[in-house]
């Protein structure tokens, strides 16, 4: 197993193709989209898992506890589910301070609170001094699918539009800022966020929302291309309009890094029909997690499964998936 | 001024690439030598905005991809000692040796560490005094400054545990091999912009005027390589053959003084072998020998690691120039950056990676 096993790219796909499905494979599984959706008495429920094992445990915008919850939120909200319970189990490293769980603690009890959710079971283990970093924590999720909906990244027509909820690479730079102790003038603050409200607005606004998904791990590029391959399409992008903050694309610069391929914990990217682009955009800015929304491409039969960019000057480029973590350049 | 705006201004861009296009009466061959250059060549398509006014050809500028086979095993061997701790620049953790390559033994329990400055590796050592801290100090001129820091600094706070895998490159010897070659097309060459930060321009004087081929410093921003192109295709059509520094914002003609003098305290020139080019002469760095106890080839006794190159890999022939990425057989198929056969197809900056990356779309697999 490798570090790229999980970085969310070709190798984390790979992953799942050829040891999990072949082994757990069932119609619900199968779908394989950020949640598992089940009916149950007329009711969908949506479902979902995710482990956080982030380092440093605490960072400009947030810490492992808050973005446990706004993760597992994100992903029910992918799905147009309201996120109703969280499930947390604890793993915790043997002489681990307690301040620092009472700290993680009260966060998530805070990010549960905003967001209308309940943590209702949990479980804690404690492992040897060396394993677990600190902490590892590991959330499930259980929401209601809204009614009338059906998202999925299978869903993507030639023709739609593509849009983001805002600057993309907030949430990685931070991370890595704050783990390699690089100071930047302005300092960037992680964007982990809970999406539910936001997605509320943007499906009241219109139906024809195809897929929304959150560009974690791997960033914009691994979201794109994982759509385009379920869906069989092709994608364009427009450079220039892919938001990036200043000092995100500063930060890339020096460390060599491409912000398309850095994680978000506090945006979504929506594949809506060409018709509903306009208004769709105008839910999205309406909120205050979508001020900087933008139409930034959109889906083609051109180069299925393949994902291109005009460039800033008008030639084309491939926004390739990577294959495993990113690896900053030498020189 | 932000530079990056700048930089990557589209009107400027496209200004530049017009007027190559108009001063341009064949499609003259040029090269770049630096692995950063050819990425941002790829990536921003400026092969595409020069058109048939130029024949851009992309030269060994990888330090990564011309690192010899045997170095790569030789740490990957040092990797799996169990009291040896790695230090690495990330781009080298996926190269594969002859068998394996450094981020599997790092999943099978080797120390592998990456960071991003060799200061690091020597705190590393200072805090870690049983561990024996090896870096592998990999590049062409630009790093090697900051390797000989690192030494020197190892040996101001007497550390014993620290060593340097030194694979160093230099580019004028590339750049005499491959203007020496029956089979060069070259007719001008951007010199790599943060190499010339370091060693200054002379060097590339000499080469222009023995050889009769114009030399431009280029920077890393579309604009500068247009720009440096630019300038080149004025001197060809006009027949000079002449040393211009485009990259003037970070390019002195003399160079830094202090990183040349860090360098010639620690290295000595040596000869060099290349990955798929062979042996050029005068074209690597070692370590001196007063500092022989910071070489970790002659402390950990490695002469004996040597190493064969797969046969279907045409790096030698990519790195040269001879031949692009896309007319190896095994490109995009056989050879992929997550199997790939060979260096240039695995590091970011290598010619075969920039063209998957970014080009695969154009061609037919």
């Amino acid at each position: 197993m490798l570090l790229g096993h999980g970085s969310g790219g070709k190798l984390s796909a790979e992953l799942v193709q050829q040891v999990f499905l072949p082994a757990l494979g069932n119609p619900v599984l199968d779908r394989l989209e950020d949640q598992a959706i089940v009916s149950l008495n007329g009711m969908r429920l949506a479902m979902t898992t995710d482990s956080f094992v982030v380092k440093p445990l605490f960072f400009r915008g947030g810490d492992i506890g808050s973005l446990a919850v706004h993760g597992t939120i994100n992903d029910l909200a992918m799905g147009a589910a309201k996120p109703l319970w969280l499930s947390v189990a604890f793993i915790l490293e043997e002489g681990l301070s307690f301040d620092v769980l009472r700290r993680v603690v009260a966060s998530m009890q805070e990010a549960a609170d905003r967001a209308g959710v309940q943590i209702v079971t949990g479980d804690t283990k404690v492992v040897e001094k060396g394993s677990a970093d600190g902490m590892y924590i590991n959330t499930t999720g259980i929401g209601l699918v809204r009614e009338g909906i059906s998202l999925s990244a299978s869903q993507a027509q030639p023709g739609d539009a593509i849009l983001v909820s805002g600057m993309l690479g907030d949430h990685g730079i931070a991370i890595l800022a704050e783990r390699e102790g690089l100071r930047f003038e302005t300092e960037v603050k992680s964007d982990s966020a809970a999406l539910h409200e936001l997605v509320a607005t943007l499906v009241e606004a219109t139906h024809e929302v195809r897929c929304l998904r959150d560009p974690t791990r791997g960033g914009l590029s691994s979201t794109l291309n994982e759509i385009a391959g379920s869906s069989r399409v092709g994608m364009e992008l427009d450079e220039a309009a892919i938001p990036v903050r200043e000092e995100v694309r500063g930060a890339c610069e020096m460390l060599g890094l491409d912000p398309l391929y850095v994680a978000n914990e506090g945006k979504l990217v929506a594949i809506v029909s060409a018709e509903a682009a306009k208004s769709a955009l105008a839910a999205l800015r309406s909120h205050p997690l979508g001020a900087d929304a933008r139409i930034i491409g959109r889906v083609t039969k051109e180069h299925p499964r393949m994902v291109v960019m005009r460039t800033v000057f008008g030639t084309t480029r491939i926004v390739d998936m990577l294959a495993g973590d990113q690896l900053p350049r030498i020189c | 001024m932000k530079y990056m705006d700048e930089y990557r201004d589209a009107k400027i861009a496209h200004g530049l690439a017009a007027e190559i296009r108009r001063r341009s009466t064949r499609p003259w061959v040029i090269m770049e030598i630096c692995g950063g250059q050819t990425h941002t060549l790829m990536r921003y398509g400026i092969d595409e905005m020069v058109g048939n006014s130029v024949e851009l050809v992309h030269g060994p500028g990888c330090p990564v991809c011309v690192t010899p086979l045997e170095m790569i095993d030789r740490a990957n061997a040092l990797a799996r000692q169990p009291n040896v701790t790695l230090v690495s620049y990330g781009d080298m953790l996926r190269v594969p040796g002859s068998e394996t390559d450094l981020f599997h033994i790092k999943a099978e329990g080797g120390d592998v560490r990456i960071v991003y400055s060799p200061t690091d590796a020597v705190e590393l050592a200072r805090k870690e005094p049983e561990r024996e801290v090896v870096f592998f100090a990999v590049g062409f001129e630009t790093t090697a400054p900051a390797h000989a820091m690192a030494v020197l600094q190892a040996e101001r706070l007497g550390l014993k545990n620290f060593s340097l895998l030194v694979s160093h490159v230099l580019v004028p010897p590339a750049i005499r091999m491959l203007l020496q070659s029956p089979r060069n097309r070259v007719q001008g060459f951007i010199a790599p912009g943060h190499v010339c930060t370091v060693v200054g321009v002379g060097e590339y004087e000499e080469l222009a005027r023995e050889f009769h081929v114009p030399i431009v410093v280029g920077g890393f921003e579309p604009v500068d390589l247009l720009d440096a192109i630019r300038l080149l295709v004025c001197q060809l059509e006009e027949g000079r053959a002449e040393v211009e520094n485009s990259y003037v914002r970070s390019v002195q003609y003399t160079g830094n003084r202090a990183a040349q003098s860090a360098v010639e305290r620690v290295f000595e020139v040596s000869d060099k072998k290349w990955r798929g080019v062979g042996e050029i002469a005068s074209s690597g760095l070692r370590l001196k020998k007063e500092f022989a106890a910071f070489d970790a080839e002659r402390k950990f006794g490695l002469a004996s690691v040597t190493a064969e190159e797969p046969s279907e890999c045409i790096s030698a022939d990519v790195l040269l120039g001879h031949k692009k990425p896309t007319d190896c057989s095994a490109f995009g198929t056989r050879c992929t950056p997550e199997k790939p056969l060979g260096a240039p197809m695995v590091s970011t900056e290598g010619a075969c990676a920039a063209y998957y990356q970014y080009r695969r779309h154009l061609v037919t697999l």
